[in-house]
């Protein structure tokens, strides 16, 4: 494989902060996206002429329109609580990968044009041209950021450090420094509907091979139904549950949900795609016009629910950003969640009693729990405070009978990236992906020694995927990562509402 | 990017996928099994030419579980699972087997 050199840190018996290295990841970059592909999405096929004016005017667009910018811009102080939270320097002890550095590359640019003072005294508020130099650096440094906000939850004035990459990439795109992993899947999805680029009747196909084998499995004929008029609820997951392992282990566990409770559903195949993409470049037409399709769908089909699967990402756009980009939601059923997440749907469920577990078939596993970044940082479930961490644990609990978590200052809203989200999940980044999970090996290392857990649970698409191609290079089973409903699929009691 | 084969140059991207379908060949294919160090044998060919004929079909390479469904049934039950694909193609075999088709790369969180 032309695939760059992958080299994995070892694992330290407690995490300790690197040892800078200048430099260290000055040459990891992803793929520039093809001209076709960034024009696709409205923006310029390559680096424009005038590329510097159009980057600034960019930045003041964005000023303007996003308070929040702005003031992320202006409120650090350089304090240093972030330098040691991001697991891209943990793992690569790289200083512009320290979140301070990191968005110090837009600040600094930001001084220079936009303030008074580094306007007139640039060196001596730390205030720089927006040289090629610089931006080759963003175009570097901030694909090897996440865009997790871990480092948020410790700045002490709440930067939302995510949203200042984002912002470098709005600006990047905007003059047609596109990346390809990105930009060629949103194309898709405009295009077919999903990030993998499977068109209907391969949808088709692939859920009647589930059909299939669920019925050699079980006996039973557990539906999973596309299109299918008059369904009480539209299910939208992220298309690698049809297509990869472990997602379709999920895939199944959500079938079986359905089929235990009754439940009419269906999937959509203009919809057919949970995850958001435009969220991780920061566009918001981009962002909207993926979602519409979910609205276009669950009207056609004239649903009364939307459910959304296990996908982090999708999962805060539905949460945070649904109800201003394709609401109000006045249409759908008030008494459930608008949009719900299947861990609530499901969670219900076990608590009404609708549906039973035979957890000794889990009793191969000891299992852990990953809090993927977007939904412990980005969201809520179920109603209550910190009901994102609380919902899927239960749910874990009511399926298996061992569970440990992982140490406590790297699960719930101190989670660590998996190191593959926000757009990074692409083979020539192997290397940036395989060093930023160091901090998750190292916390999962611990209850693999002290209580043999052999299952790492995960309710995020990207995390599943990435941990797959990571885990062994720290010398664990690739098939030690898995969904939530991947252990409620090999439980749950069946044989009723056949 | 580009692969010779037989004194002709094909066009791939930046990772080596074949840019243009048509020009896919079982020489040129070996060609680019050559460069991922896989070694071809008979399953393996199994294995991309059902990748081939679904791609035609359905302009997507096939889902994991309709890959190991359909080679189970051409190579035995035992070999229907992605461990065996993984024997095969060490990579993955969505990405590596995909590659060595002559189909583009499966794009998305997989």
């Amino acid at each position: 494989m032309a695939a760059p050199d992958v080299l994995a840190p070892a694992l330290k018996q407690y995490p300790v902060i690197p040892i800078l290295q200048r430099g260290a990841m000055a040459a990891s970059k992803p793929y520039a996206a093809s001209d076709k592909m960034n024009e696709a999405l409205g923006f310029p096929g390559k680096l424009v002429d005038d590329w510097q004016a159009k980057a600034i005017g960019k930045m003041g667009e964005l000023l303007g329109k996003y308070r929040s910018f702005k003031v992320y811009l202006d409120a650090c102080v350089h304090c240093g609580a972030c330098t040691d939270k991001c697991h891209y320097f943990l793992g690569t002890g790289d200083p512009k990968n320290m979140p301070v550095a990191r968005q110090d590359l837009v600040r600094k640019v930001y001084r220079r044009y936009f303030t008074l003072a580094g306007k007139v005294f640039p060196k001596l508020v730390g205030a720089e041209d927006l040289t090629e130099s610089v931006l080759d650096d963003w175009y570097k440094y901030f694909n090897q950021c996440s865009e997790c906000r871990r480092c948020s939850v410790y700045c002490p004035y709440g930067i939302d450090t995510a949203e200042i990459t984002m912002a470098a990439k709005e600006i990047m795109d905007s003059i047609g420094m596109g990346q390809k992993y990105t930009n060629e899947i949103i194309g898709k999805v405009h295009k077919l509907g999903n990030n993998l680029g499977l068109p209907g009747p391969a949808l088709r196909n692939t859920l009647e091979t589930m059909e299939e084998e669920v019925k050699e499995d079980t006996g039973l004929d557990v539906r999973f139904p596309v299109d299918e008029q008059g369904a009480e609820v539209l299910v939208v997951v992220p298309s690698a549950d049809f297509f990869a392992e472990p997602h379709v282990y999920s895939l199944i566990g959500y079938a079986k949900v359905f089929h235990a409770a009754g439940i009419r559903w269906t999937f959509s195949s203009h919809a057919s795609e949970a995850g958001n993409f435009g969220l991780f470049i920061g566009n918001y037409e981009q962002m909207r016009k993926i979602a519409v399709r979910v609205r276009e769908a669950a009207l056609e089909l004239g649903v009364k629910r939307i459910v959304v699967g296990e996908c982090g990402h999708a999962w805060r756009v539905a949460y945070s950003f649904w109800n201003t980009l394709i609401g109000p939601f006045d249409w759908l059923d008030a008494r459930y969640p608008v949009p719900q997440h299947i861990c609530e749907l499901t969670y219900d469920l076990i608590r009404r009693g609708a549906i039973q577990f035979d957890r000794e078939k889990n009793d191969h596993r000891v299992v852990t729990f990953h809090d993927s970044c977007n939904v412990a940082r980005g969201s809520g479930m179920g109603g209550i405070p910190g009901g994102q961490f609380i919902l899927p644990r239960e749910i874990i609990r009511a399926a298996c009978n061992h569970f440990h978590d992982m140490a406590p200052e790297t699960i719930r809203q101190h989670t660590f990236c998996c190191g593959g989200g926000g757009g990074l999940l692409t083979d020539e980044l192997l290397d940036l992906r395989v060093k930023g999970a160091l901090p998750r090996m190292e916390a999962l290392k611990q209850v693999v020694d002290a209580y043999g857990v052999n299952f790492m649970a995960a309710i995020c698409a990207i995390c599943k995927a990435q941990f797959s191609k990571v885990l062994p290079y720290y010398k664990f089973d690739m098939e030690m990562i898995g969904g939530v409903h991947q252990l409620v699929g090999d439980a749950i009691r069946l044989g009723r509402n056949d | 990017m580009a692969i010779e084969v037989g004194g002709k140059t094909y066009e791939t991207d930046e990772e080596g996928y074949l840019v243009n379908l048509a020009d896919w060949t079982e020489e040129l294919g070996g060609e680019i099994a050559k460069s991922e160090n896989v070694e071809m044998s008979p399953n393996h060919w199994e294995v991309v030419n059902f990748l081939r004929e679904y791609y035609n079909e359905y302009q997507i390479a096939p889902a994991v579980r309709v890959l190991t469904k359909a080679i189970g049934k051409k190579l035995g039950a035992d070999k229907g699972n992605s461990k065996y694909l993984y024997e095969l193609f060490p990579y993955g075999p969505a990405k590596q087997a995909c590659k060595i088709a002559g189909l583009p790369k499966p794009t998305g969180c997989v």
